[in-house]
């Protein structure tokens, strides 16, 4: 074996898949550094520059990293649950080198300081790169305006209220209307408070395991108000994890108005429905909870057509504690950084997707919806890559996962799509073998 | 005999007046700077008339600024200082105007909290009534004194870029404003968050920023409005450090006007809010102490010219 320059690593035998070119092909792939300079269909004429590692893809796809902009990291404040290294851990496990948390920590992220704390603490586990949103409100209480304008000067990538909606109409108008002044963008968990105090989706299984219900109108409510004040204020607007027909059909009217609206959703929401929650699985309690099998289908519907315009994990780590309780009194939220990818590329197995539109969801969208430079193969741009085995068949075992938090409504599934190898700025952090 | 070219009995606002009329109101102003400034400052332009501030908000400068114009006019000037119940507003307001009708003055200057609340005072009256500001509704003499301080520095108003900067929601200067300066022909823009602009707003004719560095592009003046503390705590601003880093002038922002745009606010100040104390004490471009120094000379030719226009009126006690 030839001595490698270190920082000179040359990808060959791949198939590359590019969905910011829309290339889908054969290809090779070398980084200098931390950087890619260059992508091809042919780099090196059939044999690699000897200074080079050289590694043999085996015809396995090279694509950007992902970019999942819809985390939960519980540092600061609840590490028990997650840290921000366990948290970065599986992320790279799952193909993930970008990501964006919530602010829902404690201490909530609506400062600079505590922007700045998590960007710190990040960059030391120099694994996924890890950003912000900041707290549209102070507290997150729904009341008062946080400082958008000094948080985005710190680093927050945009404006929400995490697990909770910006619920006061009086409050989300204002809210959206000073993000406007700076063309921030605010995300919303769309769900109407007043009618989610249940714990699974309303319907024939909440009557017939006496659960209460949270109606898919909560969510259709919240959305069709929220779009006359994006009419109204002008301001940029994101849907989180939407997980009813209707809600794709009311982007879609937006997205036709002209509205400069986005959404996106959850692996649960195109994988899973309502009968997930079987015999009370805690795991699969959700917020939003899962819904019927014809919203599914919807949600699969929109992804394919391009409304849904990204796909987040939703990464919303417990411990066993929050989670091994009745179901009324359980926590909502399932762990999802390390099956984001296999069960995404569910949509391409079962459901006739091309491989290059879901990761089109998973890299390019949310990057530019972000303003990030990221999620593209590019020269220049900075080596954050995953190489994966589309087809290869494995079983989730969330005992076995590297986040602290276990509770996978996806627990002892079959899978079809592995991550072999994470690459973050030129470094391999991650490696199946 | 009423004025000619200014025949109106009461001042309730900019909007709806000439250039014609706002000139010679200027021009009428302008007479009374030199007086102002002299050792004598009293004339009998108005000896035995009598003028009432009817304040039904709080006031230190403009009610101040209004009694000395009826004082060195000679007039017999009385100050009403009114609380307002918000149960009993309506009622107290007609009441308050018919008892002050009978005692015959010969104009009142009101302020109130209400947008149109002095309008609907002064269909009450017999005498002539000046809008000492109501709501967020008009200020027009303090319109016409920005006016005067700019026509005085820069020789005119015609052509000139005009930014008005922060609570324009909220503000009546800022509305009198931009019907006087469009009306003379300025170029009119503002810039504040989009919390505090008004909706519909373009439709008045003024360009709207949000970015201060750019709206303040090669401006003549910067004209700066108070936001109120009560407004920057989450409702309209998430805070001042926010406000002031954004929207608060200071030097780096104002080096996008124009190297001898003028400084202008309206009153009173909140340092280090909406401005910083360093550009608005600077002597060279700001006209803040001016501004309030020929705010006198502007409310004495509005006195003077609606206590003249409604002399006639008050002897027949007819209707116009």
């Amino acid at each position: 074996m030839s001595v490698a320059t270190p920082g000179k690593v040359a990808y060959v035998n791949a198939r590359i898949i590019d969905p910011a070119t829309g290339f889908d092909g054969p290809g090779e792939l070398l980084t200098i550094g931390e950087e890619i300079a260059d992508v091809g269909r042919k780099l090196f004429e059939g044999r690699a520059p000897t200074d080079v590692q050289v590694i043999d893809c085996g015809g396995q796809i090279l694509a950007p990293g992902l970019v999942d902009m819809r985390v939960q990291l519980r540092e600061p404040g609840e590490e028990h649950k997650e840290s921000l290294k366990s948290g970065c851990e599986a992320a790279v496990a799952g193909g993930v080198t970008t990501m964006v948390g919530l602010p829902n920590t404690n201490p909530i992220i609506d400062d600079e300081a505590t922007v700045e704390y998590v960007a710190r603490r990040a960059r030391k586990q120099a694994l996924t790169k890890v950003y912000v949103y900041g707290a549209a409100t102070k507290g997150l209480q729904g009341k008062e305006l946080a400082e958008m304008g000094l948080l985005a000067e710190a680093g927050a990538l945009g404006f929400t209220d995490a697990t909770k909606a910006i619920a006061d109409a009086q409050v989300l108008r204002r809210a959206l209307a000073y993000a406007a002044t700076f063309n921030f963008l605010v995300i919303q968990h769309p769900e109407e408070p007043s009618l989610a105090n249940g714990v699974m989706n309303t319907g024939e299984i909440s009557t017939r395991m006496g659960l209460s219900g949270i109606p898919r109108e909560a969510e259709i409510i919240m959305l069709e108000r929220d779009l006359r004040l994006v009419a109204m204020t002008g301001a940029r607007y994101h849907a989180a994890h939407i997980s009813t027909a209707e809600s794709v059909e009311i982007i879609a009217r937006a997205k036709a108005r002209g509205l400069n609206v986005t959404c996106d959703t959850a692996p649960f929401y195109f994988a899973l429905n309502e009968m997930a929650v079987g015999d009370y699985r805690t795991f699969a309690k959700l917020s939003p909870p899962l819904r019927t099998e014809e919203d599914r289908e919807a949600i699969v519907e929109g992804l394919r057509s391009g409304i849904i315009d990204c796909i987040a994990s939703d990464h919303a780590p417990h411990d066993q504690d929050s989670k091994r309780l009745p179901f009324a009194q359980a926590a909502f939220g399932g762990s999802g950084l390390e099956t984001l990818l296999a069960v995404s590329i569910g949509l391409h197995h079962s459901a006739d997707m091309q491989l290059i539109d879901v990761l089109r969801r998973l890299t390019i969208e949310p990057a530019t919806l972000l303003g990030l430079d990221a999620g593209r193969l590019a020269k220049g741009k900075k080596a954050d890559l995953v190489i994966f085995d589309a087809d290869r068949g494995w079983k989730v075992v969330a005992d076995e996962f590297r986040s602290k938090s276990k509770n996978s409504p996806f627990d002892g599934q079959p899978v079809q799509g592995k991550v072999l190898r994470t690459v973050i700025d030129g470094r391999s952090v991650f490696n199946a073998q | 005999m009423r004025d000619p070219v200014f025949p109106h009995r009461h001042l309730l606002g900019i909007e709806g007046l000439t250039p014609i009329e706002i000139n010679h109101l200027l021009d009428c102003s302008e007479r009374y700077i030199a007086l102002n400034r002299g050792e004598h400052k009293t004339t009998e332009a108005l000896k035995g008339r009598t003028v009432i501030n009817l304040f039904f908000e709080n006031s230190t400068r403009t009610r101040t600024s209004f009694e000395l114009a009826g004082l060195r006019l000679g007039a017999h000037v009385i100050n009403m200082q009114v609380e307002t119940s918000s149960v009993t507003k309506g009622e107290t307001l007609i009441d308050t105007a018919v008892t002050l009708n009978a005692m015959h003055p010969d104009v009142l200057a009101v302020r109130h909290s209400d947008s149109g609340a002095v309008k609907l005072l002064a269909d009450k009256v017999n005498c002539g009534v000046v809008n000492g500001g109501d709501g967020s509704h008009e200020h027009p003499t303090q319109a016409l004194l920005d006016a005067l301080t700019i026509r005085r520095r820069k020789g005119k108003l015609n052509g000139l870029v005009v930014a008005i900067c922060g609570d324009v929601l909220h503000s009546r200067v800022a509305r009198s404003n931009f019907y006087l300066l469009l009306t003379m022909g300025a170029r009119v823009r503002i810039i504040a968050p989009r919390t505090l602009i008004p909706s519909g707003i373009d439709r008045l004719g003024v360009e709207v920023f949000t970015d201060m560095s750019k709206g303040l592009k090669d401006a003549d003046i910067v004209m700066m409005l108070r936001v109120q503390h009560e407004r920057m705590k989450g409702s309209f601003i998430p805070s001042v450090r926010e406000y002031f880093r954004f929207f608060g002038l200071d030097r780096a922002k104002l080096s996008q006007a124009k190297p001898d745009a003028l400084i202008m606010h309206p009153g009173p100040m909140n340092r280090g809010t909406e401005i910083d104390s360093d550009v608005a004490d600077d002597f060279e471009r700001s006209a803040i102490r001016e501004q309030v120094e020929l705010g006198v000379a502007v409310r004495m030719a509005v006195l003077e010219i609606l206590s003249q226009n409604n002399a006639l009126h008050a002897q027949t006690g007819g209707a116009t």
